[in-house]
């Protein structure tokens, strides 16, 4: 996208449109990532409650994985987890798809 | 028909404030502002105004607050003084970012250390690079004048800036003067009704205030705030002019007096103008004519304007009531002499630093500065390019 001059943008660093926090990718900020014991998960979806960036993602009330490209890694998910479902694990370990893969079940 | 009254800057302050009805004013207490909210807080208790008035805990909370509302759509106001104006610095750059029009009354006092409750203009010189414009005011009859103003100059769509109005901490804050205020419907159809552009109260049009915003836009961010503030001149004369209609008092950017008779001039800004006013009349009945210019913006810098009102003058003395450590002088100075760099003619320049913490400055140190210019015209020369008026050696 070509970055817009001062005189087209608007005033005060305003945002304009509602919503569009979904296109400034954040997930390159991550050193862990949340991963998933899917037996100890319950889909209780106290990770989708919790989680500030809506990074996790949920079908038919069923969590499905997350967003990648937006999860920061602040592990709030695998702290409120009941069941300790949720590991933080380091980003390293997976540094070929850091910040590019958008979930580990596809993204949106 | 306009009203007379006897009243303190402080208190003149708070009428204008009634009379302009802010929807939010949150302010902390700080001496010599605190008159100011003390008065505003009755006419909320009296119900004289439909203002929300937020108490905060803080300068910090007071600004905050300010910036939240003005997002929100509201017409924000508040006043402070000295380490108040400190403690909201962070917020006073958030607030011209972010283009909210927000009032803001500057009583000045000194900034701590150590500590000193009397005027200079340190708290609000030290705040001339946060993007707000500033007024500052000679007298209690400016400081209603300038608060009235201050809110049409703000709200123009061209600038949607934040302004100071200053005033010299007790020696106006406190001093009672004969003022003239106009009719509430007067002034309320003046200043006309807020109608920002991006509320964030409009939930039918979502949008975001404050934002990350990084290498990608900042600079373009700021480079807006430049442009707007660079209108600003042609806009707080228009906004003189218009209130010169209803008043009967047209504002410009600077104050000329005595200055065509001269070619000697002593720039001031605040009450000292009219302490200097006194003496150039008195020095004039000894065949002694001195002009004098007087800053009434500071931010933005007149610079235009400066340059052509110095045209043809052989010695310029400039006042600055605050020092500006580690530089060539005090902040008035440094910018009067950049101003005039591109002249091909430019007057000698000497500057004064005077009445730091509340020193008084008396018709005698004037006489001195005057005296000083006329050597210098003789001379040719500038002895000391930077002195200390009253400061005892």
């Amino acid at each position: 996208m070509k970055e817009k001059g001062w005189k087209d943008i608007p005033i005060g660093g305003l945002i304009l449109e509602a919503g569009n926090a979904e296109r400034y990718l954040t997930g390159s900020w991550r050193t862990f990532r949340p991963v998933v014991n899917e037996e100890k998960c319950t889909d209780c979806l106290l990770c989708w409650i919790y989680c500030p960036d809506g990074s996790v993602i949920v079908e038919d009330g069923k969590r499905k994985g997350f967003h990648y490209d937006h999860c920061k890694g602040c592990g709030i998910c695998a702290d409120v987890c009941p069941f300790g479902a949720i590991e933080m694990v380091e980003e390293s370990k997976y540094r070929e798809g850091a910040g590019k893969v958008s979930s580990e079940k596809g993204g949106r | 028909m306009a009203r007379i009254e006897a009243l303190t800057g402080d208190e003149v302050a708070a009428e204008a404030m009634r009379q302009i009805n802010p929807d939010v004013v949150a302010a902390y207490p700080i001496t010599p502002q605190t008159e100011i909210v003390q008065n505003f807080s009755q006419f909320v208790a009296d119900g004289k105004v439909d203002t929300e008035m937020i108490r905060v805990e803080s300068e910090h909370s007071a600004m905050s607050a300010c910036v939240g509302a003005a997002s929100a759509g509201a017409r924000a106001m508040t006043a402070t003084s000295a380490n108040g104006l400190a403690l909201m610095w962070e917020i006073l750059y958030i607030a011209a970012s972010y283009r909210l029009p927000i009032v803001m009354s500057v009583v000045n006092r000194a900034l701590s250390g150590p500590i000193n409750i009397h005027c200079d203009h340190s708290d609000s010189m030290g705040a001339r690079d946060s993007g707000w414009i500033q007024i500052y005011s000679e007298n209690c009859q400016e400081i209603y004048d300038n608060l009235i103003q201050a809110v049409k100059i703000g709200e123009n769509k061209k600038l949607l800036l934040p302004v100071m109005v200053c005033f010299d901490g007790f020696i106006i804050s406190h001093g009672t003067e004969r003022v003239e205020l106009l009719e509430d419907e007067v002034v309320r159809k003046f200043i006309g009704e807020f109608k920002p552009d991006y509320p964030l109260l409009d939930v039918d049009h979502p949008l975001t205030y404050g934002p990350l915003d990084l290498f990608d836009y900042y600079f373009e961010h700021k480079r807006q705030q430049i442009e707007a503030i660079d209108k600003a001149p042609d806009i707080i004369e228009q906004v003189g002019r218009d209130y010169g209609r209803i008043s009967g008092r047209t504002y410009g950017l600077l104050e000329e007096f005595n200055l065509e008779k001269s070619d000697l001039v002593i720039i001031v800004t605040g009450s000292t103008a009219g302490t200097a006013k006194a003496t150039i009349l008195e020095l004039k009945e000894q065949g002694i004519d001195v002009g004098i210019l007087k800053i009434r913006v500071f931010r933005p810098f007149p610079y235009q304007q400066i340059k052509e009102a110095l045209k043809g003058k052989v010695a310029v003395a400039v006042m600055d009531r605050s020092a500006s450590f580690g530089a060539l002088g005090g902040p008035i100075f440094t910018e009067v002499r950049s101003a005039l760099y591109e002249e091909d003619k430019k007057p000698l320049v000497v500057n004064y630093i005077y009445g730091l913490g509340g020193r008084e400055t008396t018709v005698e140190h004037i006489k001195k500065v005057a005296h000083d210019l006329l050597n210098i015209k003789k001379t040719g020369k500038v002895e000391n390019l930077v002195n200390y008026l009253g400061v005892r050696e």
